[in-house]
């Protein structure tokens, strides 16, 4: 079994006091990591699934609900993956998540486009210079039935092709079946073959179907070197969920105090609403902190959100709605 | 384990969500709710009830005189006789109903006007109080014409007048949970809420009006400890049923002593919450978080001792000392806040001499570092860590949000320390191995035991002490058993 890549972490200042010696947690055998994975805590679904719905009736106004829908906004991974995809949707969608609202200068532009591998030096082109990110599915995307040198092939693809993340499924029947060393030894080798990009693992939550197996799942992705823990494909009928969404984040916590890494956690599928995004910026706020409410720690990966949200904005700043089509479609 | 991450959690500032108090509706004074109508409010002596987030008035009640007792409850003997009696379960049920249907259509109504009066969390009135309180009058309504069926034989009878008297922590909550099951049982009440917080009571007064519930069939006398006092020593009164503290329901069991009459208690309470180290962690910190602050700790089956596993007790203490920084103090009507104001300055200045005890008995303490409004009555956040068995603070219920932490080592030392108190309300599990929670739960002396949860309410589920938390249950089944003559 490899070696979890070792990441020296330097003094962070977005707020959370580095151990000395950190690194990730090395992993050794798949002995040592089922014994890992064994001690974490269950979790009550009920109870997990309370908070979650507790948290949701928070309520933001005013200057906190602006603010938390330019950061939500920031915070977009603009995606297509549709089989119908062609460079030009995808030069529509970069254009529009260069700048989301082109009437108003200040509106924030989204943190990313995500498209399947072909089309990711298209982005690259379309995109250069704004800041947006270019993200790829890959590893198989979205079902992760594929050797692991198809796989890995997948990724370096995209990685040359320019690629700012990659966003990748674990073999959930790997994980299914028990054979969790699997899982992570995929894991450590898409890392090693990302290069300088962000990997972001994709769980499927609603195909492990516990949120024990969230957990876990979190854990091994975190130990195998993620940059991001994500929760869907959103082509797996129900995709992100609070509770989930909530349990990802307690491993994000729980792991940054005994590493000092920061892993930043991306919901994606089924969230189209402002209000659906702001119950998921408080989960961060409240179960988190304040360190993870950044685009370099939280992700929505939507494509109607966005028009809401910028709806949701200009209502807030002018106290009117506009009609949906003052907003481009895509 | 390394370093906290230093971020407080939940740091993110939100703006006021303020709740509209306008929506409250308050009359500047209300009169008492005797046969169907309220009294005249100049023609008794009144007292101010105040808000206790802002110390400012809300409305004057009456104070009922002895005769106005006489009155309530010839009224409600008379109802009892001439109409409740012979009403049949089904035309009852239609009222318990309809009752229902108008607390869930003044809901947002009530949870203000709670709020005003208590000074909870509107979230708390809003989520918890109200709709539970309309499920209390949906629930035994469905038992009004199934009463042959409820287990105490054919055609049970109802007891007839019942004096019922209820605390100031759940004002709506409990008057549901007295009136339902004595209105479906076939019974009529006289009702005395609490002194300081007597308005939901009387708006729920306006609900009945406007159900058309009979005259008499229910009646609302306000007032101070003279006005229970008064009820308790009636001769008319078949049945007293009594929510407060251990220490008047000591008196009324001595003053019922040798009457005819039946009687329920529901007390005090120093619940134990015992977590062992195979709990889930993070529901558990929130288990415990709203076993002990729900309510602002104004919660007789609170879990105000926490009985922690030695092997976990560092890592417990140090997560509960940082969720209990993040936690939302202050003006009970915003929306977002999580606990608000102590109901009243007798009940503050009971928490802060417990609380001295604590410090001076040499318990470590952890006060939440949020700012306090200046006006009103206010108690910040507590947790006393290094408590032993022997320390007032683990022994005598505080009622406010105060949290004593203790340690065990072995099951059965979790089971003797939890008993090892007068008290026996409720007691909570944690542990993700059923077998352990069984074992324990069938050891431990108390009415309610939750497990991986706490402060968890069902009309369904019977609720009540053993000991000196009382006895007779409310909720469920069991709950009609105490307005029934069987």
């Amino acid at each position: 079994m490899s070696i979890a890549p070792l990441r020296l972490v330097t003094a962070d200042e977005r707020g959370v006091r580095v151990p000395a010696s950190a690194s990730r947690p090395v992993v050794e055998s798949e002995t040592q990591l089922r014994a890992l994975l064994g001690g974490l805590s269950g979790v009550d679904a009920v109870g997990a699934e309370a908070r979650a719905a507790k948290l949701a009736t928070r309520s933001l106004k005013r200057s906190t609900k602006l603010a938390a829908l330019n950061l939500a906004i920031s915070m977009v991974d603009l995606t297509t993956l549709e089989g119908a995809d062609t460079p030009g949707r995808v030069t529509s969608l970069c254009t529009k998540a260069r700048r989301p609202d082109p009437s108003d200068d200040s509106a924030p532009s989204a943190a990313a486009v995500c498209v399947y591998p072909d089309l990711v030096e298209h982005a690259k082109h379309v995109l250069e210079g704004s800041g947006v990110k270019v993200a790829s599915v890959a590893t198989a995307f979205p079902s992760g039935r594929a050797s692991l040198n198809v796989k890995l092939l997948d990724v370096r693809d995209a990685v040359s092709a320019g690629a700012d993340e990659i966003d990748m499924v674990i073999d959930r029947g790997a994980f299914l079946s028990g054979r969790i060393g699997q899982v992570f030894d995929e894991i450590v080798a898409v890392k090693a073959n990302c290069g300088p990009a962000h990997l972001k693992v994709i769980l499927e939550t609603v195909e492990l179907a516990t949120y024990d197996n969230v957990r876990r799942a979190s854990w091994i992705a975190m130990l195998g070197g993620a940059d991001f823990i994500k929760t869907s494909t959103g082509k797996a009928g129900v995709s992100a969920t609070l509770p989930n969404a909530l349990v990802m984040l307690e491993a994000v916590r729980d792991f940054a105090e005994v590493s000092g890494d920061l892993v930043g956690v991306k919901v994606a599928g089924g969230i189209r609403t402002s209000k659906d995004a702001l119950r998921y910026l408080v989960l961060v706020n409240e179960t988190v902190g304040e360190s993870w409410l950044t685009a370099d720690l939280f992700r929505f990966g939507a494509s109607s959100l966005l028009n809401d949200l910028l709806m949701q904005r200009r209502k807030q700043r002018t106290g009117a709605y506009v009609r949906p089509d003052e907003f481009s479609g895509d | 384990m390394s370093e906290d991450v230093t971020s407080p959690l939940g740091s993110m500032v939100y703006d006021p969500a303020p709740e509209s108090a306008s929506v409250a509706h308050l009359r500047p004074s209300y009169g008492l709710f005797i046969d169907g109508e309220f009294t005249d409010p100049d023609s008794h002596t009144s007292f101010e009830t105040v808000n206790p987030a802002t110390e400012e008035p809300l409305a004057r009640v009456a104070q009922a005189s002895s005769e106005d007792v006489d009155r309530a409850v010839a009224s409600a003997r008379h109802a009892y006789e001439k109409v409740w009696s012979k009403t049949s379960g089904a035309e009852r049920a239609k009222y318990l109903f309809r009752i229902a249907r108008l607390i869930q259509e003044r809901a947002r109504e009530l949870a203000v006007v709670e709020t005003l009066d208590n000074g909870k969390a509107i979230r708390e009135s809003r989520d918890i109080d109200i709709p539970l309180a309309a499920a209390h009058f949906f629930y035994y309504a469905g038992w009004a014409d199934k009463l042959n069926y409820a287990g105490f034989g054919a055609n049970p009878q109802p007891l007839g007048v019942a004096g019922q008297i209820i605390p100031w922590n759940f004002p709506l909550l409990m008057a549901a949970w007295k009136l339902a099951p004595a209105l479906a049982a076939g019974n009529t009440c006289v009702l005395k809420p609490a002194e300081t917080t007597p308005l939901t009571a009387l708006v729920l007064a306006e609900i009945l009006q406007q159900a058309e519930l009979p005259p008499g069939v229910v009646n609302i006398v306000t007032g101070d400890g003279t006005v229970g006092a008064a009820l308790v020593e009636h001769p008319d009164v078949n049945k007293i049923a009594f929510t407060g503290s251990t220490e008047v329901g000591r008196l009324i069991q001595q003053r019922v002593a040798g009457s005819h009459k039946h009687l329920t208690l529901e007390l005090g309470g120093k619940g134990a919450n015992i977590v062992f180290e195979d709990a889930p962690v993070d529901e558990m910190i929130e288990g415990i978080i709203d076993g002990i602050f729900f309510n602002q700790g104004h919660v007789c089956c609170a879990g105000s001792r926490l009985l922690v596993q030695e092997t976990i007790a560092d890592e417990v203490l140090r997560r509960l000392v940082r969720r209990v920084d993040q936690l939302r103090v202050g003006d009970p009507m915003d929306k977002n806040t999580d606990v608000g104001a102590i109901n009243s300055a007798a009940q503050l200045a009971r928490i802060e001499e417990l609380t001295q005890y604590g410090e001076s008995e040499g318990a470590t303490r952890y006060t939440s570092s949020c700012v306090l409004p200046d006006k009103g009555y206010w108690f910040a956040p507590t947790i006393f860590a290094d408590v032993s068995q022997s320390h007032r603070i683990a022994r005598e219920e505080i009622f406010g949000p105060v949290l004593s932490v203790l340690t065990f080592r072995t099951p059965e030392e979790a089971v003797a320390k939890a008993n090892n108190s007068n008290y026996g309300l409720a007691c909570g599990v944690w542990s993700e191995k059923g077998s352990r929670t069984l074992w324990v739960a069938e050891r431990l002396r108390a009415g309610v035991i939750w497990a991986n949860t706490y402060n968890r309410f069902d009309p369904t589920s019977p609720f009540g002490g053993v000991r000196e938390s009382g006895f007779g249950r409310e909720g469920g089944r069991h709950g009609l058993e105490a307005y029934l003559d069987v």
